[in-house]
């Protein structure tokens, strides 16, 4: 099956959970569907067992690992995760719910296979990521770490520390998105607080910049590509990934309005009439 | 009463750099951070022996707790260490999402805990960590009370799975503890048994209680001496054990007496067998600048204050 039919059914099956729940982060979610789609699919190296399975263990060994900083967006990593094997993808449906190992934002304390910390609030994952791509270098290990970040994010104080951090200590295994979809909670984010040139900067605390167009499977491809290609070189790298957030339902696009809402079920229908179904809905 | 003579006075944070040398050593896994405060965590001994194991971090706290929940996931023993304002406070969130909250196997270790940092003054003497740390579900709270012990709680930690809070301090104190005697986390250390009072003291306030006791002593009243070194898990069993056989007890600590060692000491015995307590610690109030004597004796945490505590619980037990 192609990414995009794959990311077509982890589209539906964001705003059916969200839909269930009457809660949770569609807008990021949607946007940021064909990155994951990617990585999980197609350009992260996973840890399988003779049948292709994927296995999961916290350290994550010998293997790329991910992280999820703008954790609100679970929706879209829990889906990504269960198509791809780590657990049932019937369990979806308890997202958000009571006793569900699908916490509103990611969590390990319920010991969902694929989640290796937890994350919700902002601004702590590139330091975790660079922490893991430390322990990597420390056991020899050249697998790569991937973390993705929002734009909104990139506000936080942490997010810088953890910038001058990487360089410094020459964490070249890393790999990091920012998630630039222009929106946040409060509005755009060139209005909410203008973030300037994220690239400029990042270059400038010794970043090597790339940009990508994350729902473009051909950018998708061709940057990934690329930046794999320049990690261990010395410089840990970021990818500004220009999302649109609600990406493949029309009215949820060009807005902030669905950065944590909900649809209804009249929005639903309209959302699901727009995205095949490939997989199989759960 | 039973003596601790001790031939040498040393600072708790050398005892912690005794135990990162010795860790450095032993356990491959063990890596240090730190937020540019070498020379104060006494750490240089282990920087040394394993450059390539040791994460400059700057003077950014918030990064440092998040790498060092990083290494744990890839099976590494972080310890990440700076003062215990900016390990705890400063990070709260970051130490509660990241550690706690994901159960990361991460020491965060802090010097200059409390008023006996001294001249510094309040902005940097924290007397809130042990309410926020005990606060936090997974995590362990550990304050020693001299050299020996914060050497043994240090390797102690790396040993248990978990978060750990580890907390000492800068002045030069009697190294008291016997280099042998064990430590166990969780477990409380009788120093002196006695029948008319209990004294539960943790860190630096440790060496005030046998001093109290010796004064105690001299007027008559038998007073037990209980070194609660982990705030949580609390050792309740001992702590119930010896009120119920002196019938009243002191909480000493060197931090605000709301949300420390002897709030917990509270609760176990509200739900479990009524007694009176005194609590010695600070009164809600900031510290200041000072020598680390003048602030014990200003904030009213040296012997006399322990003895004048346990007079007033005994006065309290009921006939
Ligand atoms: C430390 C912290 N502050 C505030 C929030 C509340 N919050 C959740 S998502 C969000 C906006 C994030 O914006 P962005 O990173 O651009 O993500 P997007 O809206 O594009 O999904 C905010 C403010 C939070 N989760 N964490």
């Amino acid at each position: 099956m192609n990414l995009q039919d794959i990311a077509s059914q982890v589209r539906r099956d964001i705003v059916r959970m969200v839909h269930g729940v009457k809660s949770g982060h569609p807008g990021g979610s949607l946007g940021c569907t064909d990155l994951l789609v990617s990585l999980y699919f197609k350009h992260m190296e996973l840890k399988t067992d003779d049948q292709g399975q994927v296995v999961f263990d916290m350290e994550g060994n010998n293997e790329d690992v991910f992280f999820l900083s703008n954790g609100h967006i679970s929706p879209v990593l829990y889906s990504v995760l269960a198509h791809r094997g780590y657990f049932p993808v019937p369990e979806l449906a308890t997202f958000r719910k009571l006793d569900s190992r699908l916490q509103g934002h990611p969590a390990t304390a319920e010991h969902l296979p694929g989640i290796r910390i937890a994350s919700g609030s902002l601004g702590q994952g590139l330091s975790v990521a660079i922490g893991v791509a430390l322990g990597k270098k420390l056991k020899g290990d050249s697998h790569l770490v991937y973390v993705l970040m929002g734009d909104g994010e990139q506000q936080e104080g942490q997010i810088w520390e953890a910038a001058t951090f990487a360089p410094h200590h020459k964490v070249d295994n890393l790999i990091a998105f920012i998630d630039f979809n222009g929106q946040q909670i409060d509005g755009p984010t060139d209005k909410v607080m203008n973030n300037r040139d994220l690239g400029v900067k990042y270059e400038a605390f010794g970043w090597e910049v790339l940009h990508m167009d994350g729902n473009d499977y051909t950018s998708l491809d061709t940057v990934l590509t690329q930046a794999k290609g320049l990690a261990g070189q010395g410089k840990p790298i970021v990818i500004i990934t220009k999302t649109e957030m609600g990406q493949g339902v029309d009215f949820m696009m060009h807005t902030h309005k669905w950065h944590g809402t909900a649809p209804n079920d009249e929005q639903l229908a309209k959302a699901l009439a727009q995205l095949p179904e490939t997989l199989g809905d759960y | 009463m039973k003596q601790y003579p001790y031939t040498d006075k040393k600072d708790t944070r050398s005892g912690f750099g005794a135990g990162m040398t010795e860790l450095g050593r032993t356990n491959p896994d063990v890596v240090t951070l730190c937020a540019d405060l070498v020379g104060s965590l006494k750490i240089d001994t282990f920087i040394q022996e394993n450059p390539e194991r040791f994460f400059q971090c700057g003077i950014s706290e918030a990064n440092m707790i998040g790498v060092s929940a990083g290494l744990a996931i890839t099976g590494k023993i972080p310890f990440a260490t700076t003062f215990a304002n900016f390990g705890s406070s400063r990070v709260f969130d970051q130490i509660r999402q990241a550690v706690a909250y994901s159960n990361k196997n991460v020491k965060i270790a802090v010097s200059h805990a409390g008023l006996t940092l001294g001249e510094d003054g309040a902005t940097h003497q924290v007397l809130e960590d042990l309410a926020m740390m005990k606060a936090l579900p997974n995590m362990t709270v550990i304050n020693p009370c001299d050299y020996n012990q914060t050497k043994a709680a240090t390797i102690a930690s790396a040993n248990l799975e978990g978060p750990v809070y580890l907390r000492f301090g800068r002045p030069v104190i009697p190294v008291f503890i016997p280099e042998d005697m064990p430590f166990e986390i969780g477990k409380a250390i009788i120093l002196n048994e006695g029948t008319d009072v209990s004294i539960f003291a943790t860190g630096h306030l440790v060496w005030e209680a046998l001093q109290a006791c010796q004064l105690l002593e001299d007027e008559g009243i038998s007073a037990e001496i209980i070194n609660i070194h982990t705030i949580k898990p609390l050792d309740t069993e001992a702590i119930l054990a010896s009120v119920k056989k002196t019938g009243c007890c002191v909480s000493a600590e060197e931090h605000q007496i709301n949300g420390g060692l002897g709030e917990s000491i509270a609760h176990t015995l509200v739900t479990n067998y009524l007694a009176p307590q005194e609590f010695v610690g600070v009164k809600d109030t900031f510290g200041e600048s000072g020598t680390p004597d003048e602030l014990m004796e200003k904030y009213g945490l040296k012997a006399g204050s322990i003895v004048e505590a346990a007079k007033k619980a005994i006065a309290r037990k009921s006939k």
